[in-house]
């Protein structure tokens, strides 16, 4: 009983701070220290989110972004996985491939916004190719230094013990860079959020990027302040995804 | 089993192997005879290691010849496993998943036993990180045997156990053989424990066999016996160079 007391009291510490927050900014709002010219109470952003949701616009603004991410990230993370791999294992594919990657890599993908506007306009696939762009290198960088350093004994071992091909990937290489790659998957996951947050404050439709630009000229600050904390929340989940694929695929290390 | 006294088991004729331009093996010519337990000691750096990752074709040799069986050994050697000091054992598999590595069909029967056979089938589903040194090598032999080879190899594979856990393996690794009759090569830098395990010592220095000692003593070998510490003192005083034994005199 006591042992589950506390573990429940551990779960529920990190959210502590957030919540003292919230609470403050309620305090603050209502006693007229924060105008709420300068920021919306934490009861108004609520109200808001009520109200667009009832009309349905929030869900689509979110199914819209969530569908973007998530496309996006399965493409640019699917080819930089797929590179890593390939460049890690062959020589002949690193030779050839690994220097265009790595200059490709140092263009900062947001300084392509423009070229990318008139390339494809300002409906979705702008807004996938960017998020594919941002995340591919990440994952490529990590799934390719994991399999490098995957220990040439073991591998050495696997081979004296009959392993080839690829039951020599399955059970030795790939396992071996699978820490790697996840350190490469958790950190594309921020790059992901970033670059579409971006995209679509630019140049959207729809979205939650373009909910805050278009409550902008309206001056609804709330709305505003909506889709920030909206952000904030779909970056803590997307960590919480990395967190569990980490403890599910790592067990061994503990 | 079948024996054949005319053709050895492995003959390594005038092997020659250099990393570049340091010659580590000169000309060795070995026959070792099939079931035959053979211990090759030396100093470190003496090319005991390298000989048997050349017997094992985890390495090329530069010049002469390596026969399994009359056949003249190309790549890996199938019928051979070998066994390293550091055990490599994967850690992410879990014990019963490493010694059934590589393996086909209906594996963990198999795997099972071999764990049996070390004494460590208890250990089956943990990680190995959870394995002390010298379960580590149980588990890494019980990996090598699996397979059932023909030939065992092991490169100093109780050198980093503490000398309880040393006895103890020894003890097994005879059991082992005794039981098996793999034809099996052990190298290592301890001569004690050559003289233990070994039908034959064989003592390689710059590249060279320049001792091949037959031990006749019955088993298990009791190393108080004063027959095994001759041995062992005439093979450990053909190791350390003459210099050395001038300075062990001046101390004494």
């Amino acid at each position: 009983m006591q042992a589950r007391f506390k573990a429940g009291i551990r779960r529920m510490i990190p959210w502590a701070l957030p919540v003292l927050l919230l609470v403050l900014w309620q305090l603050f709002s209502w006693n007229g220290v924060i105008s709420d010219r300068i920021l919306p109470a934490p009861s108004d952003v609520f109200t808001a989110a009520i109200e667009l949701t009832s009309t349905g616009e929030l869900t689509d603004h979110i199914s819209i972004s969530l569908g973007r991410a998530t496309l996006g990230f399965l493409i640019g993370g699917l080819l930089g996985f797929f590179l890593g791999i390939m460049n890690g294992i062959f020589r002949f594919s690193d030779l050839l491939l690994d220097t265009s990657i790595q200059m490709l890599r140092n263009i900062p993908h947001l300084a392509l916004i423009p070229l990318v506007i008139l390339w494809f306009g300002i409906d979705e696939t702008s807004k996938i190719f960017l998020v594919a762009l941002g995340v591919l290198f990440p994952v490529y960088i990590n799934t390719y230094h994991g399999i490098k350093n995957v220990e040439g004994d073991l591998i050495e071992m696997g081979k004296a013990y009959g392993l080839r091909g690829s039951k020599l990937f399955f059970s030795v290489i790939f396992p071996g860079a699978l820490s790697s790659i996840l350190v490469g998957i958790r950190f594309s996951l921020g790059v992901m959020w970033l670059t579409l947050i971006v995209a679509e404050t630019i140049s959207a439709h729809s979205g939650i990027g373009y909910m805050a630009m278009n409550a902008r000229e309206f001056m609804q600050m709330d709305v505003i302040v909506l889709s920030i904390l909206i952000y904030a929340l779909f970056g803590k989940f997307s960590d919480m995804v990395a967190k569990y694929m980490e403890e599910k695929w790592l067990k061994w290390k503990t | 089993m079948k024996k054949d006294a005319r053709v050895p088991h492995i003959h390594l004729n005038q092997l020659k192997k250099s990393f570049d331009h340091t010659v580590v093996l000169d000309g060795i010519n070995l026959k070792v005879n099939q079931g035959e337990f053979i211990a090759i000691v030396g100093k470190s750096g003496c090319g005991k290691s390298t000989l048997l990752r050349l017997i094992a074709g985890l390495e090329h040799y530069n010049e002469g010849s390596i026969s399994i069986k009359d056949k003249e050994l190309a790549g890996l050697n199938t019928q051979a496993r070998i066994m390293f000091q550091d055990g490599r054992l994967l850690p992410w598999k879990r014990v019963l998943e490493n010694v059934g590595l590589g393996l086909k069909g209906d594996w963990r029967q198999t795997a099972i036993a071999a764990l049996r056979d070390v004494g460590l089938e208890g250990r089956m589903h943990d990680w190995p990180s959870k394995l002390s040194g010298g379960q580590k090598q149980r588990v890494a032999l019980a990996r090598a045997l699996v397979h059932k080879p023909e030939i065992l190899l092991l490169d100093e594979p109780l050198g980093a156990l503490d000398a309880l856990t040393r006895l103890e393996m020894q003890e097994l690794i005879e059991c082992i053989w005794e039981k098996e009759k793999i034809t099996t090569i052990l190298v290592t830098h301890d001569v004690e424990e050559a003289v233990a395990l070994a039908d034959r010592v064989i003592l390689i220095e710059d590249g060279k066999i320049v001792l091949s000692k037959n031990i006749n003593l019955s088993r298990p070998r009791q190393k108080t016996q004063q027959v095994f510490v001759n041995i062992s003192e005439e093979i450990l005083s053909r190791i350390v160079d003459p210099n050395e034994q001038n300075l062990r005199l001046i101390i004494k």
